[in-house]
């Protein structure tokens, strides 16, 4: 390609970078509004919002309540999906695990609408809509995959011999693998980790068909709140889970570039 | 196999010692909890509601088919099925045309620049499509900034309650996977071949379209049927910036369901998005194979 002709093309592809970063630095200023109406810029500023949010107990109920789900969903996830993704890379032939692969993978190719109806259609069934058991029931089936992925990726490039010579000097094969496998698939598992946390604590669909009123998450009280009573407040849960998300990313992949720096 | 594999991957295990048959079966079982939690909470309901598509009928039934004769005589809900998926085949496209020429840029960048754009990738795709959607209702609002700069240029549109909207939305939450796949297929290209053609006289253009295209084939593949696939089963970003008048599949489940409990519907518009999703990544998948098939010989 011609020399001038690169030089658009990092134009064009600077606007694409800004326009992905775009939602993320619009909620700050939205959030910081001191009026009920809705702006990217305010010019009536404060943190009325946030008082709201971490003040009114209908958001921080549900704020507290995510962060309880996230956690039970994410080490639920991460024991399923760690077992799932071992037994997948050393236990069956290349052929099983395509199919293993693809009923452990399910939940990301599904659409999640059709989970939604059909665990809503059940849980009524059984009695439980609206308990929070209900959704860790149905967050942990769809951030299992989240676990399985990254955890095979790094059993992927560890060497399996390793093992082997730990059991030659004595060591059980349960103790091997406590000591020897998992602490080499670590960052794996924390990836994984995050990811599981994350699907259930940004969840939505599943979470409006199996939440009732008195046990909303804090996505389904911010789509009310777009949706039927208008509350502003939802500006700064937004602004809050973008702080976090980013700052969750970032740290995960600092702490991966300079473990892969000392690697070296 | 598993012998096998071993074998390829470092030297001989001890014998006896890890590859018996009975090791073998100490990895196998640590699958079952996944598997049964995924069976009972995932798998089950799903097949319930599918197959009560079958079984349960409102008003009087005349076959066992009648959810689906009723999803397909009803033209609103034929016409949403066709929006469904020309949306999404838009989508895929949109997705195209802005990944491309970003993963190009990514396969042939470096040091600071490769970690920049990669981060303005990552990072967005880790935020919740809720928030998202929410900051483009902010940003793209009657009285917003963008709606104000097109009018002071003339051009007097709305862009939420519309496709619009809704398509700034999900090619937004797509882009991660049309540009992974496109970059990672993109990086294996051997940029030799371009100077091979540029020294046999080719133009810049003609030598990319001639010798790159061609090459990046299956990674254009991969990628559009990636974003293909996950469109169509959108619910949030519809529901939140498109309109009722113009809706797709999932935002029609979710009223035939939640409010009216009509469980056959239901079930059989389920069955027909299932479907329909794992047609697109059946023929996509074909598609893509035979492209690499192709472009390795």
């Amino acid at each position: 390609m011609t020399h001038g002709g690169r030089r658009w093309l990092w134009v064009a592809v600077t606007i694409i970078a800004l326009w992905l970063f775009l939602p993320a630095f619009a909620v700050l200023p939205m959030s910081l509004n001191n009026t009920n109406r809705m702006s990217v810029w305010p010019e009536d500023r404060s943190l009325r919002l946030y008082d709201q949010l971490f003040g009114e107990p209908q958001w921080t109920a549900a704020l507290t309540r995510s962060f309880r789900i996230g956690a039970i969903v994410t080490v639920l996830a991460v024991v399923l999906g760690t077992l799932a993704a071992l037994a997948i890379a050393r236990g069956y032939s290349r052929a099983r695990r395509a199919g293993l692969n693809a009923l452990i993978l399910a939940p990301v190719i599904i659409p999640v609408v059709i989970a939604a109806i059909a665990s809503y259609s059940l849980y009524l069934e059984w009695n439980i809509v609206g308990s929070e058991r209900a959704l860790i029931f149905a967050h942990t089936s769809i951030a299992i995959p989240f676990v399985v992925i990254p955890v095979l990726a790094s059993l992927r490039g560890i060497n399996p011999t390793l093992e082997f010579a730990a059991q030659s000097l004595g060591a059980s094969r349960a103790s091997a693998v406590w000591h020897v496998t998992l602490p080499l698939i670590r960052p794996g598992i924390a990836v994984g980790a995050f990811l599981a946390f994350m699907q259930s604590f940004d969840e939505v669909v599943l979470s409006l068909f199996l939440t009732g009123p008195l046990s909303r998450t804090l996505p389904v009280r911010m789509y009310s709140a777009l949706i039927d009573d208008l509350d502003p407040t939802v500006a700064a849960a937004a602004a809050v889970i973008i702080l976090f998300t980013t700052v969750a990313v970032v740290s995960i992949g600092v702490s991966r570039l300079s473990e892969a720096r000392g690697a070296h | 196999m598993v012998t096998v594999a071993r074998a390829k991957a470092g030297p001989a295990p001890p014998k006896g010692q890890g590859l018996s048959d009975s090791t073998s079966l100490g990895w196998k079982i640590l699958i079952i909890p996944a598997l049964v939690w995924l069976g009972v909470f995932f798998l089950y309901p799903i097949i319930r509601i599918l197959s009560l598509s079958f079984t349960e009928f409102s008003g009087d039934q005349v076959s066992g088919l009648d959810n689906y004769i009723w999803f397909f005589t009803t033209p609103a809900n034929v016409v949403v099925l066709w929006r469904t998926i020309w949306v999404s085949a838009l989508i895929a496209l949109l997705s195209l045309i802005i990944g491309y020429p970003y993963a190009y840029l990514l396969s042939i960048s470096t040091g600071r620049r490769r970690l920049l754009l990669i981060s303005a990738v990552v990072i967005p795709l880790t935020i919740s499509p809720l928030v998202r959607s929410y900051a483009w209702i902010g940003i793209l609002r009657d009285n917003g900034p963008v709606v104000a700069i097109l009018q002071w240029l003339g051009i007097e549109v709305e862009l939420l309650g519309n496709l619009l909207g809704v398509a700034v939305g999900m090619v937004h939450i797509n882009f991660p996977l049309m540009v992974l796949p496109l970059f990672a297929a993109l990086s294996r290209i051997d940029r030799r071949l371009l100077d091979a053609g540029a020294s046999l006289g080719a133009t810049p253009l003609s030598a990319f379209w001639r010798v790159y295209a061609p090459l990046s084939l299956p990674g254009v593949l991969a990628g559009t049927v990636l974003v293909f696939v996950n469109s169509l089963g959108f619910y949030l970003t519809p529901a939140l910036l498109g309109s009722p008048r113009q809706t797709l599949l999932s935002p029609l489940i979710v009223t035939q369901t939640q409010l009216v409990l009509a469980w056959g519907r239901g079930g059989a518009m389920a069955t027909v998005l299932l479907i329909t999703t794992l047609g697109v990544l059946l023929l996509g998948s074909l598609a893509t194979r035979r492209a690499l098939m192709r472009s390795s010989q």
